[in-house]
């Protein structure tokens, strides 16, 4: 009797060593990109951009493998946390890359409080409240938010193209809040008038009606879509026969867009735009990042070069990887020393070099670009100017930013802060 | 019931509907004063919102046409139409991009949905005659289980069907916009392959019309429609019949989808969006009638439009506002078969 339960506690120990030794060899990465709905090909190009990350930096941190899940979600903020949950609770992961949507990023950042152990490492989303309201201290993003992306594009519309009175056409929810709180706080800041804010759902088919209501009295119209929903609406704006001045958000005058199909695309040919890249930087970094991008997948499965999202999904993919070996990927302590690295680590990115701030959200570099075509009805944004750390508070004191509000339909109003 | 009939039953509603068209052509014929254009806005986004919601209700109504022609006949809820609408418009978007040929792509897309059509008819449905809920179930599956296929083989991209050069741009329309202080006129320019899909969306309707009401498979549809069981006891071959009539629903549907790729994009996620919509124009304007399929999509899609304009926070409520209403207080639809 002794000897048989003494066997069993044997094998059961023997057991429990294998299980232990196995997680010591694998860390799991949980990654969660926008693969269904309006944002298809924004996550896929995310994918194709963290792919490239482990092309270039390889799996393994020390004498430990990574593993990866990937997770769909269609950018709403329940599918993110329906994801992420899934990735801990089913697949057991213990790192985060996620997500990629500015509504989901600001409710998987509240999830991650209720996971303070874990490490949560965001993909691509760039909501201001993400990290700017009530910070996780376990969520990290090394992307720059919305309004920092916007950075030298008002000036640059009021002073060099002369514009002084616009308007905005935008999703309506958070990250393009932020987008146009971006624009708005500087081009306003320099004499201009924003007359018209008009939001639309996310996912909406039908612009002909929101392309009817564009006022006429304006010097440029604002476009701060994504997706299928920048696709339509250039593509109703076409059978429209709209020829307004046209400016871009940093996900419309993107890749995603600029290399769909049809010549609607086309009405973008000259738009100014602001984005944390432009396509044809000649910095040596970016050039390798695209080299491997385009190494990486065929001509037809992939852009022309990266989109905002390839880039993002990359940064984010090296920070992790970077801050891993640094750890020696060492994540007892409930990964303590990971999340130190994490908050120190300063990356030396295609898109210029990224550091945190003490809400753990990236100081970058930030790109006024406009459109041209390459000779051969290839679209590219073309660099203008380019600015070097920009950070959460855009320049502004931390005590005046706070007053402006956070983004939203209204916020801020069009006057100098 | 005849137009005085109806003066003579309703006076009071008669006035208001008089009223309200009066109204309405005032509204789309007149300068607008200052006053007014002051508290609703512009009469061209006004007229725009009009037009496009009737240009959407034409889409609308080719999806529905066959969903309520399917119902009508055979009692069939054939949940699987949404699939077909996105795989018209897949068809189609393979066809014209392949040939060139916008057009090559509409004969393409309804042949074979149709063929899709008819293999769903023989191989599902007549297993399950008159079993309503296994027929609802297994056309649910179905939908899910197409979706899937459909994300494996054309991925979550979106496509758009090229507009034909010649439709790309916009026309001049006889409604005046707003006057210049010169004393000229602006007219309202609205996109020419709208102002087509719609027209021709009119002819198809027409057309179904006349193939109901004026020919001898009609007849023998219509009376399928009134009694089934009579008529098969005629010796109709009423199972040709079935075959012929889901064949043409689901060929409609593979139009509407090449419709729908061409004004605005077809991706995963567009099926059910269109099967809610043809549900809920079915529901307003009553199931299994072709004039109620084609009341419901314009009232639906000036819902939408008009709401999208003038209260965009609460524009998809809107929809389904009129669909619960119409559901309590006249829940046969508006133009019930009988």
């Amino acid at each position: 009797m002794v000897r048989r339960s003494s066997v069993l506690i044997a094998i059961g120990t023997i057991m429990l060593s294998t299980t232990a030794f196995a997680q010591q060899q694998k860390i799991k990465v949980g990654v969660t990109a926008t693969l269904e709905g309006t944002y298809t090909v924004l996550g896929e190009d995310g994918i194709r951009g963290f792919q490239t990350a482990l092309n270039v930096l390889g799996k393994t941190v020390g004498d430990k493998e990574l593993e990866f899940v990937i997770a769909s979600t269609d950018a709403t903020p329940d599918s993110a946390v329906r994801a992420v949950r899934k990735l801990i609770e089913q697949d057991k992961v213990q790192i985060l890359l996620s997500p990629l949507s500015g509504d989901e990023g600001i409710a998987v950042k509240n999830f991650a409080k209720t996971h303070p152990e874990l490490t949560f490492v965001n993909a691509a989303s760039g909501a201001q409240e993400t990290t700017y309201v009530d910070p996780a201290p376990n969520f990290f993003r090394y992307n720059m938010d919305g309004a920092q992306w916007q950075v030298g594009l008002g000036k640059y519309a009021y002073e060099t193209k002369g514009y002084r009175k616009i308007a905005t056409v935008g999703e309506d929810y958070s990250f393009i809040y932020t987008q146009v709180f971006g624009l708005v706080l500087e081009f306003c800041g320099a004499g201009g008038q924003v007359t018209n804010r008009q939001w639309v759902p996310l996912g909406t088919k039908d612009f002909a009606s929101v392309i009817a209501a564009l006022p006429d009295d304006v010097d440029a119209i604002y476009l701060g879509l994504g997706g299928a929903d920048a696709v339509n609406f250039l593509n109703q704006y076409q059978q429209a026969g709209g020829k307004a001045h046209l400016m871009g958000g940093s996900i419309m005058i993107d890749q995603t867009i600029l290399s769909s199909k049809g010549s609607a695309k086309n009405a973008l040919i000259g738009t100014i735009a602001a984005s944390g890249q432009a396509d044809t930087w000649d910095d040596p970094g970016w050039q390798k990042f695209v080299k491997a991008y385009q190494d990486a997948f065929p001509p037809n499965k992939r852009f022309p070069s990266p989109s905002l999202l390839a880039t993002n999904y990359y940064d984010s993919t090296m920070a992790l990887i970077l801050a891993l070996r640094q750890v020696n990927g060492d994540l007892s302590d409930n990964q303590a020393k990971l999340k130190d690295a994490l908050a120190k680590i300063e990356i030396d990115a295609p898109n210029g070099k990224i550091k945190l701030d003490s809400n753990r959200q990236a100081i970058g570099t930030n790109f006024v670009t406009e459109v041209v075509d390459d000779g051969k009805g290839a679209l590219f944004s073309k660099v203008v100017k380019v600015i070097p750390n920009v950070n959460q508070t855009l320049g502004y004191d931390p005590a005046v930013f706070a007053k402006i509000g956070l983004p939203s339909r209204t916020v801020p109003e069009c006057k100098k802060y | 019931m005849t137009a005085s009939r109806f003066i003579e039953r309703h006076p009071v509603w008669a006035l208001i509907v008089l009223v309200a068209a009066a109204l309405l052509l005032w509204l789309l014929l007149a300068v607008w004063p200052p006053g007014l254009e002051e508290a609703i806005g512009r009469k061209r986004v006004f007229l725009n919102a009009i037009f496009n919601g009737i240009t959407l209700g034409g889409l609308y109504f080719l999806v529905a046409s066959g969903f309520t022609l399917i119902f009508g006949l055979m009692r069939n809820v054939n949940l699987a139409h949404g699939s077909l609408y996105l795989f018209g418009g897949y068809v189609g978007y393979g066809i014209s991009t392949a040939t060139g040929s916008w057009l090559l792509g509409f004969i393409g897309a309804f042949v074979l949905v149709a063929l899709v059509g008819i293999i769903l008819q023989i191989v599902v449905f007549r297993r399950m005659e008159g079993q309503d809920l296994r027929q609802t179930m297994v056309t649910i599956g179905l939908s899910i289980v197409f979706a899937d296929l459909m994300l494996w083989a054309f991925g979550g991209d979106f496509y758009q069907i090229a507009t034909p050069q010649w439709l790309i741009g916009p026309v001049q329309m006889p409604f005046v916009t707003a006057v210049k202080s010169s004393g000229e006129a602006v007219y309202l320019q609205y996109p020419l392959v709208r102002l087509v899909i719609f027209a021709a969306s009119v002819v198809i309707g027409v057309l179904m019309w006349l193939a109901l009401n004026r020919t001898r498979v009609g007849l023998m549809v219509r009376a399928g429609v009134d009694d089934r069981d009579i008529l098969a006891a005629t010796g109709i071959p009423i199972q040709l019949v079935f075959v012929f009539v889901f064949a043409l629903g689901a060929g409609l549907a593979g139009i509407a989808g090449v419709v729908g790729g061409t004004f605005q994009s077809i991706s995963p996620g567009e099926d059910t969006r269109f099967l809610l919509a043809s549900l809920v124009v079915v529901i307003v304007g009553g199931m299994g009638s072709i004039p109620g399929a084609a009341l419901g999509a314009v009232i639906i899609g000036l819902a939408e439009q008009l709401g999208s304009v003038y209260i965009p926070t609460y524009a998809i409520v809107v929809t389904f506002l009129i669909m619960v209403v119409v559901l309590a207080l006249r829940p046969q639809g508006l133009v019930a078969r009988r």
